[in-house]
C-alpha cells in the first residue's frame, strides 16, 4: 500500500466546542466528530460508532471516552476503541492543536473511512 | 587579550540568573553591561503579590542590589530602554542615544501584558500586572477609591484580587471561562479555589465577557455582555502576556510567537542570544520561573565555553501564591483510556488531591488544600520513576511512602467511647456500640433510627459504617444499598439527602463534597446528578446540556440513522385544521419523510435533520405549537376522550380537564418519563388504568389513579381516591408528580416508586396529610414558573445554537488524491 501525505486542514477553535461536549465538521465523504474533554484536550474521530453508526457527536462525553446516543457503546476518545465488554474500534482522526486553533488530518484517514 | 564584551538587554530574572552562574563559573571573562529598561535593580517578580498584599516590601524582594552590579564590575544603565540593534556594526542604542558596542548580545525582553482592547481600554485607572509601578499604581488607587475589577481569573489576576482586597477594596474577578485557572486546574480544584476565593469577599463572575470600560477620562465601572454593570474605580487587566521581541524582529531576527532560539539559547545570529519570557523554544513560550532558570543555566554555560550545555524544553508547575489558598498543578492532567487516575478528597478539610498515570508513572499533579507533597510529586514526575511499588499508598504522600496500607477501622477502633462520631446530634461512639449491642442493631439505618447518628449531615455514615463491623464483624454487611455507579458508593438517596442537607447546588460542588471517585463522573451519573439540582433547586440551578442525554440536550428523539423526530403537543391530543395544516406544510418545506399518529394522541414528524431542527420549531411555534417534550423524562401527554361535550356516556369534561392538566404539568422534569390520561367515563376509552397518573370521570367526580405502566412491565393503575371537583384533581396531579420529583430515584417511573415506598404512604401522604399535600402543590407550581419556558422558542431565539450547526463544512473541499 502506498503512503499516503498527510493533509491538515484548520476546523475552528477550542472555544467553539462545548466542555464536555461535542460539534461535528464536515469533510468530503464523511463527518468527523470533535471533542472536548472536561480538561479541554481536543480529540477527533469518525462520526460513526463501530456498532451500529450511531453518531458519536451527540453521545455524553466523561473521563476521556463518549458514551454512544444509540446503544451506549462507550468509545475512548483517545483510540476510538469500545471500552468494555464491547468490542469495535471507531476511526480516529489525527488533531493539532496551536494555541486554541484545532486542525485535523483527513489525509490517510479520509481513504480508510471513506 | 581585551575581555569580551557582553551587552545584556533587560534586567529579570533570567539575565540576572544567567549572570550570577556566568560570573561563578568564568569570572572575569566579559565585560558586561546592562541596559534596563525600568530604573531599578533586578528583583523576584513573582514576589510582586506579597509587596502588593502588604506582606512584603520591595526591598525584602530584591535579587541584586547596586553593590552586587558594583563588585561584578557591571555597568548597569538604569532607565535605558534598547531602541535599536545594529547587528552589522554590532552595537545597540538607547531611546536616550546611549551606544554600546558588543561581542555577544543576550536579549531577555521578557513579555508585555496583553491588553483587550475592548472599549475604554485607555481610560485613566486601567493598569496592568506585570512590573513595580503597576503594583504602585493599584496601591494608589486602594488608598482613597472603593472599587477595583480585575479581568482574569488565572494565577496573576487572582493574586492581584487577593492583593487588592487585603488593601481593603471591594474586588471583583471577571473571569471568560467556566471555571478558574482552567489552564494549570481541573474543574473540580477551580471549584474549590472558586469557593475559597469567594469565602475571603471576593466575587468572582466566571463566563464574563468585557463589553466596554466606563468613564469619562477616569474609570468609573465595567459593563458586561450579558448587561451587568460594575462599578470600578481601578481595573486590573491580567488576561495573559506576549513575549517581548520588538526589538528582536525590528532587526530581522527570526521570530514566531516569540524569538527563536536554539537548544544553546543561540537566535539566528549567532552573535546574539536570547532567553526568559521573550523567547520561543521548540514551539514552547514559558511564563513560570523554573524553566527560565533552566535557560539561565544553560546559556551560562555556553557562555563559559562548555560545548555541551543544552536546554532540552521544560516540565511546569504552579503554585498559586495567596495566603491561605494552597495549590499546586503540574503536568498533564487531563484524561483517557490509557490513563490511571488517583483521587482523594476530604470534604470537611477541602482537601482535593489527584495524580494522572501512564505506564506506572506520574503525568500530571492537581493538588488542593494540602500541597506538601507537590514536591515531591513533581521530582517523581520529572524522573519517570516508576510507582507500581508505591501505589497503595502514593496519594497519602511522601509521610506514608512504601507503608503498609492502613486498616481501615483501626482509627475508629483507636477511639474512646466518649469521642464524638455524629457532630451533628452529638453521638460518641459509646452510644452507637451500646445501641448496636442493646438493640441488636445490623445496619446504618437501624443506627440512625435509634441514636439519630448521621442522620442530619451524613458525612459521619462512614464512621458508623466501621463500627458497625468493628462491633458485628463479618456479620455486617454493609453493601445494603446500592451505589448510584462506580463513581461513588453512596446510592441516590443519599445522594438526593445530602444535595439538601450541605446546600449542594452545581454537580462539581457535589462531586467534590460527596467525594466522588472519578473527575467529571459519567453517563449515569451526570444525568442524575442533573435532574436531582434541577428539582432541588428551581430558578437556582444552571442546567448543565453536557450532562444531558443527547434528546434532552436537542429537544428532539435521536432515530437510528442519526435524524431527529419532532413532536408539537397537542393539548389533550385535540387540534385544529391550522395546525395541521402547518405540520403539512412544515412536512413539505423540509423533505420530511414520516409522518406519523403516535400512541399518545399526537403527530410525530420523523427523519428532521438536526441543522434544521429550529427552522422546523420556528413554523411551528408560528403556528401556536411548542414542544411536545417526546424526548423528556418530564410530562408526555394526557390522553383524553371527547367526554361530555360529544359522547352519550361522558359523564365529566374530559377532554377540557385534561388540557387543564397538561397546561398545568407541561415543561416538568420528573426522575422519569410520565404519562397522563383522562376517561370521561369508566369504559376508560383514554386507557388511563395504565398511565403513571390517571382520572376516570364518574357521575359524582373524579376517581384518581396512579402507578400504571404499559412498557415493558404492563400494571394497572391502584386508586389513590376519589375528589369531586376539578381542581381538587389537579391539587391532587400536581402534589403525586411532586412527592414523585422529591423522592423517586433517577430513571424510576412511578410504579416502581410507589412500589418501593408502598402505596399507602403515598396515599397518606398526598390524601390524608392536607397540609403536606398542599405544601408539595405549591413547591410543584413554583418550580413550574422556570420550567413554562418554551425550549423550541428559545432555540428558534438562538439560544444554545452552536448545538445545531455544524463547526465547519469542509465537505466540498476536493478530495484526497
Amino acid at each position: 500500500m502506498t503512503e499516503i501525505d498527510e493533509r491538515w486542514i484548520d476546523v475552528g477553535y477550542l472555544n467553539d466546542i462545548p466542555r464536555r461536549g461535542a460539534r461535528c465538521v464536515k469533510v468530503p465523504g464523511y463527518t468527523v466528530a470533535l471533542f472536548r474533554t472536561d480538561d479541554d484536550q481536543v480529540f477527533a474521530l469518525e462520526d460513526k460508532c463501530p456498532h451500529k453508526g450511531g453518531p458519536l457527536s451527540q453521545g455524553i462525553v466523561h473521563d476521556g471516552c463518549v458514551t454512544c446516543p444509540l446503544h451506549n457503546f462507550v468509545i475512548s476518545l483517545r483510540t476510538g476503541e469500545a471500552q468494555g465488554a464491547d468490542s469495535g474500534q471507531a476511526v480516529s482522526i489525527p488533531v493539532r492543536m496551536e494555541g486554541t486553533l484545532i486542525s485535523i488530518d483527513i489525509g490517510v484517514k479520509a481513504v480508510r473511512a471513506a | 587579550m581585551m575581555k569580551k564584551k557582553l551587552v545584556v538587554i533587560g534586567n529579570g530574572m533570567a539575565p540576572g540568573r544567567a549572570l550570577e552562574t556566568l560570573f561563578d563559573k568564568a569570572p572575569g571573562a566579559f565585560d558586561v553591561t546592562i541596559f534596563n529598561a525600568e530604573p531599578r535593580v533586578n528583583y523576584d517578580r513573582i514576589m510582586l503579590s506579597p509587596v502588593l498584599s502588604g506582606e512584603k516590601t520591595f526591598e525584602d524582594i530584591i535579587i541584586h542590589d547596586d553593590a552586587w552590579y558594583a563588585d561584578h564590575g557591571v555597568n548597569l544603565l538604569k532607565g535605558e530602554k534598547v531602541v535599536h540593534i545594529d547587528r552589522k556594526k554590532k552595537t545597540v542604542v538607547s531611546e536616550n542615544g546611549v551606544t554600546a558596542p558588543y561581542d555577544h548580545l543576550i536579549i531577555a525582553t521578557g513579555s508585555t501584558p496583553i491588553v483587550i482592547p475592548v472599549p475604554g481600554h485607555d481610560k485613566q485607572g486601567v493598569v496592568t500586572y506585570r512590573d513595580l509601578d503597576d503594583v504602585d499604581a493599584m496601591l494608589e488607587a486602594a488608598k482613597t477609591r472603593k472599587n477595583a475589577v480585575v479581568i482574569g481569573g488565572g494565577l496573576l489576576g487572582l493574586e492581584a484580587a487577593a492583593g487588592l482586597q487585603m488593601r481593603g477594596m471591594n474586588v471583583t474577578v471577571l473571569h471568560l471561562m467556566p471555571t478558574l485557572m482552567e489552564r494549570q486546574l481541573d474543574p473540580a480544584a477551580g471549584y474549590l479555589l472558586q469557593r475559597a476565593i469567594e469565602a475571603r469577599g471576593i466575587r468572582v463572575i466566571t463566563k464574563a465577557n468585557t463589553h466596554e470600560i466606563l468613564g469619562d477620562d477616569a474609570v468609573s465601572g465595567v459593563a458586561l455582555d450579558d448587561g451587568t454593570i460594575l462599578p470600578a474605580d481601578i481595573v486590573v487587566m491580567a488576561v495573559g502576556i506576549r513575549p517581548g521581541i520588538a526589538v528582536a524582529k525590528a532587526c530581522e531576527i527570526d521570530v514566531n510567537r516569540g524569538i527563536l532560539v536554539d537548544d544553546t539559547m543561540r537566535t539566528s545570529d549567532p552573535d546574539i542570544s536570547a532567553l526568559g519570557e521573550c523567547v520561543e523554544h521548540r514551539g514552547m513560550c514559558y511564563g513560570l520561573v523554573a524553566p527560565l532558570y533552566e535557560m539561565a543555566r544553560t546559556l551560562a554555560a555556553r557562555l563559559a565555553g562548555d560545548e555541551t550545555a543544552a536546554y532540552q524544553g521544560s516540565v511546569t508547575s504552579t503554585k498559586l501564591k495567596v495566603t491561605g489558598i494552597d495549590l499546586f498543578s503540574a503536568g498533564d492532567f487531563a484524561e483517557g483510556p490509557d490513563r490511571d487516575e488517583i483521587v482523594l478528597r476530604d470534604a470537611t478539610q477541602g482537601v482535593y488531591k489527584r495524580l494522572v498515570l501512564q505506564d506506572s508513572k506520574i503525568i500530571g499533579v492537581v493538588l488542593y488544600g494540602d500541597t506538601r507533597d507537590g514536591a515531591w510529586f513533581f521530582q517523581m514526575m520529572k524522573d519517570g520513576t516508576d510507582i507500581a511499588e508505591l501505589r497503595e499508598t502514593l496519594i497519602f504522600g511522601q509521610g506514608y511512602a512504601g507503608g503498609a496500607p492502613l486498616d481501615p477501622t483501626a482509627a475508629v477502633a483507636a477511639l474512646p467511647d466518649d469521642g464524638e462520631i455524629c457532630g451533628c446530634n452529638g453521638i460518641c461512639k459509646g452510644d452507637i456500640l451500646n445501641a448496636i449491642s442493646a438493640k441488636g442493631l445490623t445496619t446504618v439505618d437501624g443506627v440512625r433510627a435509634v441514636t439519630k447518628a448521621s442522620s442530619s449531615c451524613g458525612s459521619c455514615t462512614g464512621l458508623v459504617e466501621q463500627l458497625l463491623s468493628l462491633a458485628l464483624g463479618d456479620a455486617y454487611n454493609p453493601v445494603a444499598v446500592q451505589p448510584m455507579c462506580a463513581c461513588t458508593d453512596l446510592g441516590h438517596d443519599d445522594v438526593r439527602r445530602l444535595i439538601v442537607a450541605k446546600a449542594l447546588k452545581t454537580i462539581p460542588a457535589v462531586m467534590q463534597e460527596l467525594e466522588w471517585k472519578t473527575s467529571c463522573g459519567c453517563a449515569k451519573c451526570r444525568p442524575a446528578l442533573n435532574y436531582y439540582l434541577v428539582a432541588t433547586w428551581p430558578g437556582e440551578y444552571e442546567d448543565d446540556y453536557q450532562s444531558r442525554f443527547i434528546n434532552e440536550r436537542v429537544h428532539a428523539n435521536i432515530q437510528k440513522d442519526g435524524t431527529y423526530s419532532v413532536v408539537p403537543r397537542m393539548w389533550g391530543g385535540v387540534t385544529t385544521p391550522a395546525e395541521l395544516r402547518a405540520i403539512a406544510d412544515v412536512a413539505d418545506k423540509f423533505n420530511i419523510p414520516t409522518v406519523k399518529v403516535t400512541g399518545g394522541q399526537r403527530i410525530d414528524l420523523l427523519g428532521v435533520h438536526k441543522e434544521d431542527l429550529p427552522a422546523v420549531w420556528a413554523d411551528l411555534n408560528a403556528a401556536g405549537m411548542v414542544s411536545g417534550a417526546a424526548y423528556a423524562k418530564g410530562l408526555r401527554t394526557v390522553k383524553t376522550c371527547v367526554g361530555t361535550d360529544w359522547c352519550r356516556f361522558g359523564t365529566q369534561d374530559s377532554t377540557g380537564l385534561g388540557v387543564k392538566i397538561e397546561k398545568m404539568m407541561w415543561g416538568s422534569w420528573t426522575p422519569h418519563k410520565v404519562k397522563m390520561a383522562v376517561s370521561g367515563c369508566p369504559r376508560n376509552c383514554a386507557e388511563a388504568t395504565c398511565k403513571d397518573f390517571g382520572v376516570i370521570c364518574v357521575d359524582s367526580g373524579f376517581e384518581l389513579h396512579f402507578g400504571g405502566a404499559a412498557g415493558m412491565h404492563v400494571k394497572a393503575t391502584d386508586v389513590l381516591c376519589t375528589v369531586a371537583s376539578e381542581d381538587e384533581a389537579l391539587e391532587y396531579c400536581a402534589a403525586m408528580v411532586q412527592l414523585y420529583r422529591e423522592q423517586g430515584r433517577y430513571l424510576e417511573r412511578i410504579y416502581k416508586w410507589a412500589d418501593r415506598v408502598g402505596h399507602d404512604t403515598v396515599r397518606q401522604q398526598i390524601v390524608e396529610d392536607h397540609e403536606r399535600r398542599n405544601l408539595l402543590y405549591r413547591r410543584f407550581l413554583y418550580s413550574q414558573k422556570f420550567s413554562q419556558i418554551d425550549p423550541w422558542a428559545e432555540r428558534v431565539a438562538g439560544k444554545d445554537w452552536r448545538e445545531f450547526t455544524p463547526m465547519s463544512d469542509l465537505s466540498r473541499l476536493e478530495a484526497a488524491e
